[in-house]
């Protein structure tokens, strides 16, 4: 039995192994190849604890092996008795004493790293964002610049940008796993965190605390663009015209049907700190529909005429007037033309 | 009743007894099937969710159905199938391995089981009438908000059940202090009566914490309180730190009593006294004070601010060091022994690097800064199933393998036995090993669907091909249970070579376990006369009359009168009928604490002339 146990283990661990090294996961969403400070902060003291752990588990299995081998009863051995012992004073001293120093080792650089992490004594210098969590988008407000961006954050790369998270609702969980780790958006105080990209790209993020029936679609993005086109995107989202008349005639309509159909009560385009559903400006540089779709005219078009068929338990279901197919189509087509920033995410990298 | 119980009777009757007995035994043969029966409602929640995470997606349930699936899945695995089935085997075991004719509070004992069983019945009534959706944590602004009732019947059954549990708690800790027979000092108590005694204080008072949290949810949802209402300057932080300084400890109160079994196998198949005893026992004493001094590592990411997060982290991760003296302890008790693998002490072999991986990844959490990408992803969900699947539930099915000649004087199929753990094992390291990688990939708990083309699509799959493994092991060994009981071969007294009081005691065990109670003249006390005696314990008492207390229903109606006050609660702010249920539940209720305080009853004696005719 041992051996065939040994046999089920070594395969499992292999094959299980093998199929991890093939795939560490989606470039842009895994924690496991960091491309920010605090996701590298954490995976260095994830593999520290993971040698550690390695180690210990080897010497445990090793021993553990060995007595199955050697004192399995074997035929004849029935009435053997073996001698009974009661302990061994020095063997208990040692396995208690190593422990204690490999969670020293293990402890030190926590606690330091804890610290750096929560340091905050660059803030007042540096880019400062209020994140808020709704059910289920996430507002980012841009302090001091009258920027206000919905699902799709912009930083630049290379430097530390202050979140300070809240949520409106239920308790949401900020987290660009390839960026950095997690903090709680909750209801009753502002949480400050720090990332730093250091390549651009377009990363995944998700809420990662239970928050109600649409909680697994309450993606974003991360959008980490270098200094120079963040500054041009600055600019740009600052010059948006919430009034300006699109050139199309499908989209003036669209434009009168938003006013109209009450959607402007809810979605401010411009930097308007009406933020009771999500900000529109820009939208046609949005990277998702709603978080998840990709960015087409039907999946728009679907959204509006059925917000609940996509994200259960929307807070936009029922709060505006009945559309016709062709009323999505003209606001449909007044959002995609909101092309606001010359940053696009396309021309930072796929996601 | 009378000493002829063997004698057939009615299905009547046999109800009867059930419903009122007080006896420990059948308390806790009570315990585990109904801990097996919502074992196996916990299982199916879980292959539904393993279903929908099949492939990308999916669209088998409904979110709304699938949080309440989660939900379900942890609260009734948790509270309704993991410990009951652990207090069931304290109460077959622990009054036998120190002596005792039955627990210091019979009467409390059984108003102990049934109201956990009501509560379970509680909660899985809610499948009918919108089942609670805010995870097993319950954290409020999302439980206060939650539409229906579901979060209602949470709250109620979860407090019936609660008081149950503390019932049990504070009688095993007066049995183990008062009941111990002549010369069971405490550091010759076995092993399992041991971490029986710990688990119980940790009972007593971590329980309390939760009473608190669930009645502060009661108000806010029932009553209109606000103590949750950040609008109406409530704080809903407050509720993860009670939750969790219950919920911590909680964990250990699941794993302690699998440490027990597991200590008590240990040393019976490696024909072996437990190595380093007196360490054995500190290492337990140190796991449940640490229990309580971590409960924060729950929420490193909430914003606690460093200082805190460093100082839970460190505490955490000391939690390893008696961890670690346990594991070491256990694996010198095969050293030099001779080791008999029976399905037994297969299960409680598969414990020990199933196991050893689960406090690995609890140390990794434990470090703070790593806990801020692990937090919240099927990192976790992989972490706490090795600990609660690889070390409470072997534990369990181990304990079962062991304990079933005790119970039921049957020993459970070998072969049979054999099969369902290999399936078991196999699905169980499926299932649950790769969700460490899932979680790193970026795949956070409690998600209804994952995305298209995100990488997980590989790691779920395999995750749920694991997840049938199980079910098919968990299959295979409810057929073994159906075989033993109809083919199976009787039991002997002591099947296994056994070192503890239970196996002195005749088969089928009498209601009041000993005769005269025995002389315990060391740790291992059936060993130690195998070894210098003839095999059997010395009485410690002359052969006198036994008191015995008498079995009594109000145990079962006052939990009915609680049940359907329960109920009233639930739904009294929505329809005013429901006072009804609720004022003449509790008048039932209230009613049976008044008969039973007025009312004398002094119980029976078991006559000396009796208990000379019967032939051991």
């Amino acid at each position: 039995m041992k051996s065939r146990m040994g046999k089920v283990k070594l395969f499992l661990l292999f094959g299980i192994t093998s199929l991890v090294l093939a795939a560490c996961g989606k470039e842009n969403l895994t924690s496991l190849d960091p491309k920010g400070y605090g996701a590298e902060s954490s995976f260095n003291i994830m593999m520290l604890s993971l040698i550690i752990m390695i180690g210990v588990f080897l010497v445990v299995i090793v021993i553990y092996t060995l007595a199955l081998i050697r004192f399995r009863q074997k035929k004849g051995q029935e009435n053997y008795i073996p001698k009974q012992v009661e302990g061994n004073h020095k063997l208990e001293v040692l396995w208690t004493s190593i422990p204690i120093l490999l969670v020293l080792i293990l402890a030190i650089p926590t606690v330091i790293s804890v610290f750096d992490l929560a340091d905050e004594t660059d803030a007042s210098s540096s880019i400062n964002i209020d994140v808020t969590g709704n059910q289920y988008w996430w507002n980012f407000d841009y302090t001091g610049e009258e920027i206000q961006t919905s699902q799709d954050l912009y930083i630049p790369v290379g430097e530390k940008v202050y979140l300070h998270v809240k949520s409106s609702d239920v308790v949401h969980s900020f987290w660009v796993p390839t960026i950095s780790g997690k903090i709680d958006a909750n209801p009753e105080n502002t949480n400050t965190m720090y990332i730093e990209a250091y390549e651009e790209g377009v990363y995944w993020g998700k809420c990662a605390e239970l928050c109600g029936p649409s909680h697994s679609l309450m993606d974003f993005k991360v959008i980490a663009v270098s200094p120079e086109k963040y500054e041009q995107w600055v600019a740009d989202m600052q010059n948006a015209d919430p009034e300006e008349v699109p050139a199309e005639a499908v989209a003036q309509e669209g434009k009168e049907l938003f006013e109209s159909k009450s959607c402007i009560a809810c979605h401010a385009i411009g930097s308007s700190p009406n933020a009771v559903g999500p900000n529109l400006t820009n939208y046609a540089n949005r990277t998702t529909v709603a978080g998840i779709k990709d960015v087409t005219k039907e999946n728009l078009v679907e959204w509006l005429l059925d917000p609940e068929s996509i994200k259960p338990g929307n807070l936009m279901t029922g709060n505006y007037p009945e559309l016709t197919e062709d009323e999505a189509n003209s606001i449909a087509e007044y959002l995609l033309q909101l092309d606001h920033s010359e940053v696009t995410p396309q021309s930072i990298g796929e996601w | 009743m009378s000493l002829a119980s063997a004698q057939k009777k009615g299905f009547g009757a046999i109800l009867w007894d059930y419903l009122t007995t007080v006896d420990h035994k059948k308390i806790g043969v009570m315990y585990i099937a109904a801990g097996a029966f919502f074992f196996i409602l916990g299982g199916i929640e879980s292959l539904v969710i393993r279903v929908q995470l099949m492939v990308p997606e999916n669209d088998f349930v409904s979110a709304g159905l699938y949080n309440e699936m989660i939900t379900m899945h942890g609260t009734t695995m948790i509270f309704f199938a993991a410990m009951p089935i652990l207090l069931g085997f304290m109460n077959v075991a622990v009054p036998l391995q120190i002596g005792a004719r039955d627990v210091a509070f019979p009467f409390l004992n059984a108003l102990g089981f049934w109201l956990f069983l009501f509560g379970g019945i509680l909660l899985n009534l809610s499948w009918i009438f919108g089942a609670p959706d805010a995870g097993w944590t319950a954290y409020p602004p999302l439980s206060t908000q939650s539409p229906g009732h579901g979060t209602d019947f949470y709250v109620m059954a979860l407090q019936l059940s609660g008081a149950g549990t503390l019932m049990g708690g504070i009688n095993f800790i007066v049995t183990i202090v008062t009941m111990r027979a002549p010369g069971m000092t405490y550091m010759r108590m076995p092993l399992f009566s041991w971490t029986t005694f710990v688990t119980s204080i940790l009972i007593l008072f971590a329980f309390p914490a939760f009473t608190v949290a669930l009645f502060l949810l009661m108000f806010d949802r029932m009553f209109d309180s606000a103590f949750f209402d950040i609008a109406l300057g409530g704080n809903a932080v407050i509720w993860q730190h009670l939750f969790w300084i219950f919920a911590h400890p909680e964990v250990y109160i699941l794993i302690l009593p699998a440490f027990g079994i597991f200590s008590e196998i240990f040393s019976v198949f490696s024909k072996k006294r437990l190595f380093g005893y007196t360490s054995m026992v500190f290492a337990t004493f140190l796991i449940a004070f640490l229990g309580f001094m971590v409960w924060a590592h729950h929420m490193f990411t909430v914003g606690l601010g460093s200082v805190a997060n460093a100082i839970f982290a460190v505490g955490t991760m000391a939690i390893a060091v008696p961890t670690g003296i346990k594991i070491f302890n256990w694996l010198a008790t095969m050293w030099g022994g001779s080791i008999r693998i029976s399905t037994a002490m297969l299960w409680a072999l598969a414990f020990i690097p199933s196991f050893t991986i689960g406090g690995m990844t609890g140390v990794m959490l434990g470090a703070a800064t790593a806990d801020y990408q692990y937090h919240d992803t099927y990192f976790v969900v992989a972490h706490f199933h090795y600990v609660l699947v690889g070390g409470v539930v072997f534990g369990i099915m181990a304990g079962l393998h062991y304990w079933w000649p005790l119970m039921f004087r049957r020993v459970l199929n070998e072969t049979l036995g054999k099969l369902a753990f290999w399936l078991f094992f196999i699905g169980f390291h499926l299932t649950f090993f790769i969700q460490h990688f899932l979680g790193l990939m970026g795949m956070p708990r409690r998600y209804w669907v994952f995305l298209e083309d995100q990488g997980l699509d590989l790691g779920n799959l395999v995750s749920t091909i694991g997840a049938f493994f199980m079910a098919a092991g968990a299959i295979v060994f409810v057929i073994n249970i159906i075989y033993t009981a109809v083919k199976g071969e009787k039991a002997p007294q002591d099947p296994w070579n056994g070192r503890t009081l239970e196996w002195a005691v005749p088969s089928p065990t009498p209601f009041y376990n000993f005769k005269q109670l025995p002389l315990v003249r060391g740790l291992d006390p059936l060993w130690i006369e195998k070894m210098e005696g003839n095999g059997k314990l010395t009485a410690a008492e002359p052969l006198n009359d036994i008191h015995m207390p008498n079995g009594s229903i109000i145990p079962f109606v006052m939990t009915v009168g609680f049940f359907i006050a329960s109920l009233g609660f639930i739904y009294q702010y929505e329809y005013p009928i429901a006072y009804l249920a609720l004022y003449g539940g509790m008048a039932i209720g209230i009613g049976g604490m008044i008969v039973r305080s007025l009312k004398d009853d002094h119980g029976y004696y078991v006559r000396k002339e009796e208990l000379e005719g019967e032939v051991e």
